[in-house]
């Protein structure tokens, strides 16, 4: 069963790409999506607005399936939620 | 009219590379890029932070406090470049000349740090109105306008705006201009000055800016540097350059342009291809009598692929004797300037029989498996050379040049 970070990336990419949320699985490639490099860029930066994160350049060029960018959400996610656990100063 | 010989006599530049010919061809056959810390917006806000900027730049050494405030920093370059080119010409621009003289520029987002800096005044500083003379210093024909102006040239006079290829194609229509004898004279070329933080941000989203340096065609490259400047051609018809003993810098003898038709980003191997056969068919010229490209050689994974792929198909087995080389390596990629930067680039590599080097190298990449040359200026001569410029939105602009 998908949790909520899938579920959002999987409408984001049925947002964006303008295709059936039913067609995006959380296993799809790019490329049976029919996403090309400029989509796959677009989607990154629906990703970092949603989530309030930023992608760096070589993680976003080398996305090319759905279990990536929801792998590589979790890791930014992760490291953001650790780095919030610093008390402020 | 029967077509005429056309010759380039003049040359201006300016670059981060230098503020003359003399200076940016020092650079350039040394191999010495241009590439350092953006200075002109704060790269700290930037994921990349290298830029190949116009350094030690005072607009005040070449234009009076009046007139500054006409010209945004692009147009300021093509006064600049345009101003060395016809003094470096020994033209004279007679009253019979001026009315058959033609300027065509390129440029790819005109006065856009005019615009950038108005729009903070308005969005940001909640300023109720912006300046009166945003519009024309903004508009991308800004640059042609004032030298026409300037110089009282008032032939055909208009800009190109296609992306990357805007100064190829600028050039090529001025060359056929002079070719077909419609006109007796052109100053031809492009200028950008690209560094506004709202441009920068655009090209940040578009995450093909290297991080570090620009490394065509080696593995390891990471994306392009933007740079900026100008470069201006004077064009003439052979006949009467040699003629008043105008010096010959060389010809441009041929120019091809294609459409890709296809991504309105990502390049196809046809459409350049078939913008350089074009640009061979039109100089009469067969693929092994070429020396030399200039290639398009952004630095980033997909055009320096396409780019290697699409010369082995226009040149055959031919592409294997060619030096093909990407000079952004050192002048950065300027957008709509760029092929003004490197038809100087390739005239003088012709004419000075010095092939200006891929900078940055490091690696060989199987899939840009040309002679790119690597770091060192290579001593070499050659009768035929080509300077490639492939744009964003796949219109691709190629000229064909030959030694004086």
């Amino acid at each position: 069963m998908p949790d909520n970070i899938t579920e959002k990336v999987l409408d984001l990419i049925a947002d964006t790409k303008r295709i059936p949320r039913e067609q995006v699985s959380p296993t799809s490639t790019f490329e049976e999506l029919g996403l090309d490099s400029l989509d796959a860029i677009n989607l990154v930066f629906e990703v970092e607005s949603t989530f309030n994160i930023s992608v760096p350049d070589s993680v976003a060029n080398s996305m090319t399936s759905v279990p990536q960018v929801v792998e590589e959400l979790r890791k930014i996610l992760a490291t953001q939620s650790t780095s919030q656990q610093t008390p402020p100063e | 009219m029967p077509q005429q010989r056309v010759a380039i006599t003049g040359m201006g530049i300016i670059s981060a590379l230098g503020a003359d010919l003399a200076a940016n061809w020092s650079s350039l056959s040394q191999g010495k890029a241009g590439i350092s810390t953006i200075q002109l917006v704060d790269a700290s806000k930037l994921r990349f932070q290298n830029g190949a900027e116009v350094r030690e730049y005072d607009p005040a050494q070449h234009f009076k406090s009046n007139q500054i405030d006409f010209l945004d920093r692009f147009a300021q370059f093509a006064l600049i470049a345009a101003r060395q080119a016809l003094a470096d010409s020994g033209l004279k621009i007679t009253a019979e000349l001026a009315g058959k003289m033609a300027v065509v520029t390129g440029s790819c987002v005109g006065g856009q740090t005019s615009q950038d800096a108005g729009f903070v005044n308005l969005y940001q500083k909640n300023s109720p109105r912006v300046h009166p003379l945003l519009i024309p210093r903004t508009m991308a024909n800004a640059g042609a306008s004032h030298i026409s102006m300037e110089f009282g040239i008032y032939g055909p006079v208009y800009t190109i705006s296609t992306a990357c290829s805007s100064a190829n194609h600028a050039i090529g229509n001025a060359f056929w201009m002079v070719r077909s004898g419609q006109v007796e004279a052109a100053i031809t070329g492009g200028s950008e000055a690209p560094f506004s933080m709202g441009l920068l941000k655009a090209w940040e989203a578009m995450r093909v800016v290297s991080p570090e340096t620009c490394r065509p065609f080696s593995k390891d490259r990471k994306g392009l540097i933007l740079g900026e400047g100008a470069g201006m051609l004077v064009l003439e018809p052979m006949e009467k350059a040699l003629a008043r003993g105008a010096t010959i810098y060389g010809e441009i003898v041929g120019f091809g342009m294609s459409s890709d038709a296809g991504h309105i980003t990502a390049p196809t191997l046809r459409g350049p291809a078939m913008a350089m056969q074009a640009a061979l068919l039109d100089a009469g010229i067969a693929p092994e009598q070429v020396g030399y490209i200039n290639a398009h050689g952004t630095g980033t994974q997909a055009n320096d692929q396409t780019e290697t792929r699409a010369i082995r198909e226009a040149f055959g087995k031919s592409a294997d004797r060619l030096a093909v080389s990407s000079t952004k390596s050192m002048h950065g990629h300027t957008l709509g300037a760029a092929g003004a930067l490197e038809a100087v680039a390739t005239v003088m590599a012709m004419r000075e029989k010095i092939i200006p080097p891929t900078a940055n190298f490091t690696t060989p990449d199987p899939d840009c498996d040309l002679d790119v040359v690597p770091n060192q200026a290579r001593p070499a001569e050659f009768e035929y050379s080509l300077s490639n410029s492939f744009a964003f939105g796949g219109l691709n602009a190629v000229l064909a040049f030959r030694r004086a």
